[in-house]
């Protein structure tokens, strides 16, 4: 079973968002970045599982800059087989997930994982474009993922609930809370990380569909109205009223 | 031409007027959908603003590929520059797929209308609602999900024609083999009204407050992630940076402390209403409304005080 999990670069969840350069680039001073969550803990992982019962190979991807071999290292130390890099940022969910298409088409995998969503962009854009690259099935918002031969079983989230459905290889699966559990890398693995290949790859020649021309952040709320617990009346009335919302 | 893609597998929904009403603000809207949805139900999105809708009975909605083949068809049937999506899991699976098979740009997360004069871009959330993004689109043809409740639903006309499409959707590439879906309540996602919960609690024998506000009010009941993860709850009432991100008009939290990564699911909502017995708790300064007290004491004053609302109206 040969598996390729998508790998972004996201800033700490802790993180204060802000913008330079007339509020058209985001702001990386000060920022910590870290493995995108949902790449890390649910994709990733469930891959290794994968690989621990049935065998196979784990190999990450990301379309990026060598600024993200530090990210791409720490998937290592959790236990990936070895990275790709394409060599180019990463302009829209377009771009990235074509370069990834046609990395995924000549080296033939079985399954490949994204994360539900990068929580930088919230796109959950590129997963389903790589698919459709690649006019294979996909899964979205997967919580669970079996394999067994050729046919894997696996559960999504739908408008309310949940699905079981069934898919042969290759598919694509973007991958979301209940798949795995966050595995924290020891020692040996980082050690091992070191070494492990990581192959810096030429892009294809791709067009961005869109870009980002600017950002904001939201006004700042005004001061909380604070009202006595004793009397929820007064609150029934302000939500009635001033706020308008029942 | 609009082309709007709407889910009718259950009826049809709140967000389904939203995104005709959208694009009845852009241009001529023809709407699109797969499943079984009856003529009479269908026929009332012209109220919204549709002119025609155009359903494929074959199709599943929950195949991707067939979907993605069926809007495809119909955005060239009507000459479609836009086509719009509710930001839902539907429109997460299928309108990436579109947007490569037309090589049409996408703006997932819309908030707002776009601004066309000059370029052609639209105000989306991103950082998980921490800051606004605009995107523009390079191409021809445009793609946009649009977050729930972004808009108000408008009728500004009446009953349209419903016509039979074949989308042409060859093979399904996914077999479904069971859907479970809890009766009776309300996604959490479409819901208007939320309350939600979190460790404050102390214990899942606790939550009957919690959902007696909720049915008075006819809201959705939501928690903070560790009550999903030690099992309190069930994991799609999970809100935050790494579950739902919903946009209620009013999201009322109770013992919630207010860590930034919850508040990045909940913040796009219009109102919030923080209970907690903790004045430090980050909550407060996020919150509209306000209530330094127990939540074993305020939820049920608060139930009744709604009731005695309600019973007055
Ligand atoms: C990468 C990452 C992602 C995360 N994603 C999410 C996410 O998606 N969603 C999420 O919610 N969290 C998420 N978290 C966890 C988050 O940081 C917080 O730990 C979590 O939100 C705290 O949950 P809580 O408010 O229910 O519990 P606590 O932080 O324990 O807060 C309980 C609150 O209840 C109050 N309280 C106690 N007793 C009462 C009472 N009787 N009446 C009223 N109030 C009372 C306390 O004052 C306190 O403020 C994430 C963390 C990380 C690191
Ligand atoms: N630059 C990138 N390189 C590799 N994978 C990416 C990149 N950007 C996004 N992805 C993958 O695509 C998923 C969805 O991203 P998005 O469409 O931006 O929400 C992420 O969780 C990653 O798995």
């Amino acid at each position: 079973m040969k598996i390729l999990v998508c790998i972004s670069k996201a800033p700490d969840t802790t993180s204060k968002i802000a913008f330079s350069a007339g509020n058209t680039q985001f702001d990386e001073n000060g920022v910590q970045f870290i493995v995108n969550p949902y790449d890390e803990w649910y994709a990733l992982v469930r891959a290794l599982e994968l690989k621990e019962a049935g065998g196979g190979n784990v190999t990450i991807i990301t379309v990026g800059l060598a600024t993200d071999d530090a990210i791409i290292r720490k998937a290592l130390a959790i236990g990936a087989d070895d990275a790709v890099r394409i060599d180019a940022e990463a302009t829209d969910a377009y771009y990235t997930a074509m370069q990834i298409a046609n990395y995924a088409k000549a080296n033939s995998f079985d399954i490949v994982l994204t994360g539900k969503e990068t929580i930088n962009y919230n796109g959950s854009q590129v997963a389903g474009m790589i698919a459709e690259a690649m006019e294979i099935p996909f899964v979205s918002l997967a919580t669970k993922l079996d394999v067994s031969g050729n046919t894997a079983t696996l559960e999504r989230e739908v408008t309310g609930g949940v699905q079981e459905v069934q898919v042969n290889t290759p598919f694509v699966a973007s991958c979301a809370k209940g798949m795995a559990e966050q595995r924290i890398p020891n020692m040996r693995g980082i050690m091992a990380a070191r070494t492990k290949p990581l192959n810096v790859v030429a892009p294809a020649a791709i067009d961005s569909l869109t870009s980002f021309v600017s950002y904001e952040t939201p006004n700042a709320k005004s001061a909380v109205k604070m009202i006595d617990p004793e009397n929820m009346d007064e609150l029934v009335a302000l939500l009635h009223n001033e706020a308008k919302v029942i | 031409m609009i082309l709007v893609y709407v889910n009718s597998d259950h009826g049809i929904g709140k967000s389904a007027m939203e995104v005709v009403t959208y694009g009845k603000k852009l241009g001529d809207v023809a709407v699109v959908t797969a499943g079984n949805a009856t003529d009479a139900d269908l026929a009332m999105l012209g109220q919204y603003g549709a002119s025609k809708v155009m359903v494929d009975h074959n199709a599943k909605a929950d195949d991707a590929q067939q979907l993605t083949r069926l809007i495809a068809n119909a955005a060239s049937a009507v000459d479609a520059k836009i086509i719009i999506f509710s930001h839902d899991l539907i429109a997460k699976s299928v309108a990436p797929r579109l947007s490569v098979k037309l090589k049409a740009g996408l703006i997932s997360g819309a908030i707002a209308l776009p601004e066309t004069n000059g370029d052609f871009t639209c105000k989306v959330n991103v950082f998980s609602g921490k800051a606004f993004g605009k995107v523009k689109v390079n191409t021809d043809v445009k793609i946009i999900s649009l977050l729930a409740n972004s808009i108000q639903p408008e009728i500004t006309g009446a009953n349209c024609a419903v016509e039979n499409f074949d989308g042409q959707v060859g093979d399904v590439g996914i077999k479904v083999l069971e859907t479970k879906i809890p009766e009776g309540e309300i996604p959490l996602t479409e819901a208007e009204l939320v309350v939600s919960a979190g460790r404050g609690l102390k214990g899942p024998e606790n939550w009957g407050m919690v959902e007696d506000l909720a049915k008075t009010l006819g809201a959705a009941t939501a928690c903070s992630r560790p009550v999903a993860d030690i099992g309190w709850r069930p994991h799609h009432e999970h809100v935050g940076q790494t579950g739902f991100a919903i946009r209620p008009n009013l999201y009322i939290a109770a013992g919630i402390s207010g860590a930034i990564q919850h508040l990045a699911g909940v913040n796009g909502s219009k109102v919030i209403v923080v209970i907690n017995t903790d004045p430090e708790a980050p909550f407060f300064k996020a919150a509209d409304y306000g209530v330094l007290g127990d939540a074993f004491e305020v939820l049920p004053r608060l139930n009744e005080a709604l009731k005695k609302f309600k019973a007055a109206q």
